[in-house]
């Protein structure tokens, strides 16, 4: 079909591709080309073209996390042109297409950089610090089943959004690889306002961020300089709003540190 | 073997309770003693580890991503079912059962699909106490909108990202699991095996993805969550790492296979673009709520369409075909999904499709735009068609979208009794993997509504009823059953790495899903299904003999990964093909030509085929045995389903 854009023509392309064997060892950019691309492909069909290429010529391709590539597991997560997610703003890069770019461009292709997430091969970093910063209190601690019935606690509509906006996040880590100090705080803020706006949240908001935050640190993230690259580049616009709410629930519980006041 | 399904005696309506109270129970100090392992942390698996840990056993979660956050259920879209009438509009427990059991065309099992019915309303307080931000109106309380098979209100959504939110909610109920050191998580680990002592499901074999290390691990009863098997088509709704292999390696150890034809084609989803494409969008069924689906009324017009002689505003009303619309008043563009499949390719095969290719069938929002505005739309669908604009490059705002239909969902999955357990004792089965609830189709919004069911209210019970009858000893791996299926995994993965032929994973990939979707997809005849069963067979020794694949195994290794499941895939899909030829009638998404009614309806054939195609591994290279559970309507009466 490219029934969207029938007269675009493919283009050849100079990929420049971070590779590195383990995260024992060094890595190194190297190039390559690719022809043929067109413009309606997705940017990791473009890489598939690449693996299947390098792969029939008897080299290893290049290994990089992926999965839904509809821009909403969060799995994948390239720095492309020394971006999060390449130039599109908003996007995921399953989400990104090729008619971004043109015939000749040169693209340089790296892993998320930062000391909390190493690289477990090529452009696949390990991001499970994520997973230990919500096991240290990203969650309502009910059991399953004793729970009221949903419409018992009414929640105001404009609550109930801005607490579902903080909830879309998904976990790419493009904020943490698009500052300078490599900080968590937008990941971590989403989960900590999310909770805090919802009345099933209000029990534990004090123990909650003051545990979130402690194993945050403790991941080895970096403080938070209020820039802003972080929201600018998160691919499904998580507001800088959320560090805002975390900071103040961060004083509110440090004021107390228990969750009756 | 006589398959026995376990359906407690009584009324429809008392068994589940009934059940509940006969089956045993592990006292509360003695579940410590323990062990339960799951494979996959979708809905179904994260909320069975949650609430397995919660009640004190020790769970070890499996997941091959490297989050179990990331798991597919989290691209679900559209909405969750639940009988909760809160809108007043005559919705109960027995419609839903009701509905369930007409929509999946009388396929399913009576008890199982009661109790989905009867737990849904559970699953949606459970979801909300976790801090679940589904959608609400101004006066604060939950909202609801309605989907294809119902004709009320039951659908509770979170945008078009409900599968997001409740798995973050499942997540971080295992989240917590984790802390409290009762859940141990193996991320990046897949199951390559099941290992049965003394006929009894105890353990698996995994390979960490990093390392590549192979390792065993041992457990009093094993849960598989793993979801559907989708990819066999290589092109599919599916993510890309969706794969059948653990059911499929379990399958090879004794769980039967049931249903496995019934796949579900969705009929909204944006066309293959290129043969570059390595999946597709599904856009949720919701969207048929507010848009009209249509074709040009012409083959002529439809024609000067995809050449651009005209544009798609040139077509006058009159000249447009609401094909479902005209088709099926009563429930309009809101049919089953099935339905709605089948007239889009019927529309397509008659010349009338649109875009390019010609196979595609536009999905029109001029009309909701022009009643309620297009902030009101974007309010609803915003991120559907953000989604839409990107992938496609054309505004859907401006233009109708074009969506055409694709393999969706696998209703078809290991066979379980009433307690979800396989034929294996001690291997139970939940979600997608299993067969149980749908039939030969499913209703939108019943896939997460199952998952959880499942996972959250039915398995901790029926888990317990075995563990109860185990002796609380510790397990090891020390049984020479787990080197043996060890040593069966190292063969394997060394065959594969040692072929060093020309071909791709990728490409051996595309062509099973070519002859999938040919002879197997949509509408299906003997003919094309003999035909299909021996390319297969062929491509099945190609593969064997000319797979390519380069680097080691000690490493992270996507294409050795991805080899392994395409050699199960390879497998599964043969049994596909033999459960379609054998089923002799068209029933749901099983359409075969030879069965259909003068209109072109599934023509069921109640006589022959209210059964449950039990297939049973009989070795390698060997025609599987098919086995039969009678389906019994106690509470339904069968019809020909009609939602004119």
């Amino acid at each position: 079909m490219a029934g969207s854009n029938p007269n675009a023509k493919p283009m050849n392309l100079t990929l420049k591709v971070w590779r590195q064997r383990n995260r024992n060892t060094e890595g190194r950019i190297v190039d390559y080309q690719v022809k043929d691309i067109s413009p309606d492909m997705s940017f990791l069909e473009m890489l598939d073209v690449l693996n299947e290429d390098l792969l029939r010529q008897g080299e290893e391709p290049v290994a990089f996390d992926h999965d839904c590539r509809e821009g909403i597991c969060g799995s994948c997560n390239l720095f492309i042109n020394g971006r999060a997610h390449g130039p599109e703003a908003g996007t995921t890069t399953c989400q990104l297409h090729m008619r971004k770019f043109s015939d000749g461009d040169t693209i340089t292709i790296e892993p998320w950089r930062s000391a909390a997430f190493p690289v477990n091969k090529d452009l696949s970093v390990d991001r499970s610090a994520f997973d230990r910063i919500i096991q240290a209190g990203g969650y309502i601690s009910i059991n399953t089943g004793g729970t009221p019935d949903a419409n018992e606690i009414p929640i105001p509509k404009d609550i109930a959004d801005r607490a579902f906006e903080a909830a879309t996040c998904i976990a790419c880590g493009a904020c943490v690889a698009s500052c300078k100090n490599s900080s968590a705080m937008l990941f971590v803020s989403a989960k900590v306002s999310q909770l805090a706006l919802l009345p099933q949240g209000h029990v534990e908001r004090k123990t909650r961020v003051e545990n979130m935050v402690a194993q945050m640190d403790k991941e080895g993230f970096g403080a938070c300089s209020n820039i802003g690259s972080c929201a600018a580049e998160c691919p499904v616009g998580i507001s800088l709003e959320n560090i805002a709410i975390m900071n103040r629930e961060y004083i509110n519980a440090k004021a107390t540190s228990n969750n009756l006041a | 073997m006589i398959l026995d399904s376990k359906i407690p005696e009584g009324p429809l309506a008392e068994k589940w309770d009934k059940h509940k109270f006969n089956v045993k129970l592990v006292n509360p100090a003695n579940k410590r003693k323990y062990d339960v392992i799951i494979v996959g942390t979708g809905l179904a698996g994260a909320s069975a580890a949650a609430s397995l840990a919660e009640l004190g056993y020790n769970v070890k979660a499996f997941t091959y991503h490297d989050s179990p956050r990331r798991a597919h259920s989290i691209a679900a879209q559209g909405g969750i079912n639940a009988a909760k009438n809160y809108q007043n509009d005559g919705d109960s427990v027995y419609r839903l059962f009701y509905d369930t059991i007409k929509g999946g065309d009388y396929r399913a099992r009576e008890a199982n699909v009661y109790r989905l019915a009867q737990v849904s309303v559970n699953i949606i307080d459970q979801c909300v106490a976790q801090g679940v931000p589904f959608a609400r109106e101004y006066g604060g309380l939950l909202a609801n909108r309605s989907f294809g098979g119902a004709q009320v209100s039951r659908t509770f959504y979170a945008r078009g990202q409900t599968g997001q939110q409740l798995l973050l909610g499942a997540y971080s109920a295992l989240s917590r699991q984790v802390a409290y050191g009762k859940v141990k998580l193996y991320t990046r680990s897949e199951m390559l095996d099941l290992v049965v002592v003394d006929g009894q499901a105890r353990g698996i074999i995994t390979r960490n993805l990093i390392t590549g290390e192979i390792e065993q691990h041992a457990a009093h009863a094993v849960v598989l969550a793993t979801g559907g098997y989708g990819n066999v088509f290589y092109l599919s709704t599916n993510a890309k790492y969706c794969n059948a292999t653990a059911a499929w390696r379990a399958h090879k150890k004794g769980a039967f296979f049931a249903n496995p034809c019934f796949t579900q084609i969705h009929p909204t989803c944006i066309p293959v673009s290129g043969d570059y494409q390595s999946k597709l969008t599904l856009m949720s069924e919701s969207l048929r709520n507010d848009g009209r689906v249509w074709v040009p009324a012409s083959k002529e017009t439809a024609e000067r369409l995809r050449k651009g002689e005209i544009r798609v505003s040139d077509i006058k009303e009159e000249d447009r075909d609401y094909f479902l619309e005209r088709k099926y008043p009563a429930f309009g563009n809101l049919v089953p999904r099935d339905v709605a499949s089948r007239n889009a390719k019927q529309m397509c095969d008659e010349g009338r499709g649109v875009g390019g290719s010609g196979l595609a069938v536009f999905l029109d929002f001029a009309d909701v735009i022009k009643r309620n505005g297009a902030e009101w739309v974007s309010q609803k669908y915003g991120n559907l068609f953000d989604m839409y604009a990107k992938i496609t490059g054309e505004n859907p705002y401006e233009q109708p979208m074009r969506i055409y239909p694709a393999v969706h969902y696998t209703m078809g999955g290991l066979w379980v009794d009433y307690n979800l357990q396989t034929t294996i004792p001690g291997l139970y089965a939940t979600g997608e993997c299993n067969f149980s609830d749908h039939g030969a189709n499913r209703l939108g919004a019943s896939a997460l509504m199952q998952g959880l069911a499942d996972g959250y209210f039915v398995i901790p019970y029926t888990i317990g009823d075995y563990l109860a009858q185990t002796p609380p000893k510790p397990v090891t791996t020390e049984h020479p059953a787990f080197k043996e299926a060890e040593a069966g995994v190292r063969a394997r993965v060394e065959k594969l790495m040692s072929i060093n032929g020309t071909r791709t994973p990728a490409e051996f990939h595309k062509a099973l899903g070519h002859i999938m979707w040919e002879y197997c997809g949509m509408a299906r005849n003997a003919e094309g299904l003999r035909h299909a069963k021996t390319e297969i067979q062929k491509l099945r020794r190609e593969f064997w003999s000319d797979l390519k694949l380069t680097g080691t195994d000690q490493e992270m290794n996507q294409m050795l990964e991805n080899a392994g499941r395409v050699a199960d895939f390879l497998e599964l899909g043969e049994l596909m093909i033999d459960d379609a030829y054998n089923r002799n009638e068209s029933c749901g998404g099983h359409f075969r030509e030879e069965y259909q009614t003068p209109e072109g309806e599934a023509l069921r054939d109640d006589e022959n085929f209210t059964y449950v195609a039990a297939w049973q591994f009989n070795g390698e290279n060997q025609p599987e045995i098919l086995n039969k559970e009678e389906l019994r309507f106690e509470n339904v009466k069968l019809t020909q389903r009609s939602y004119k």
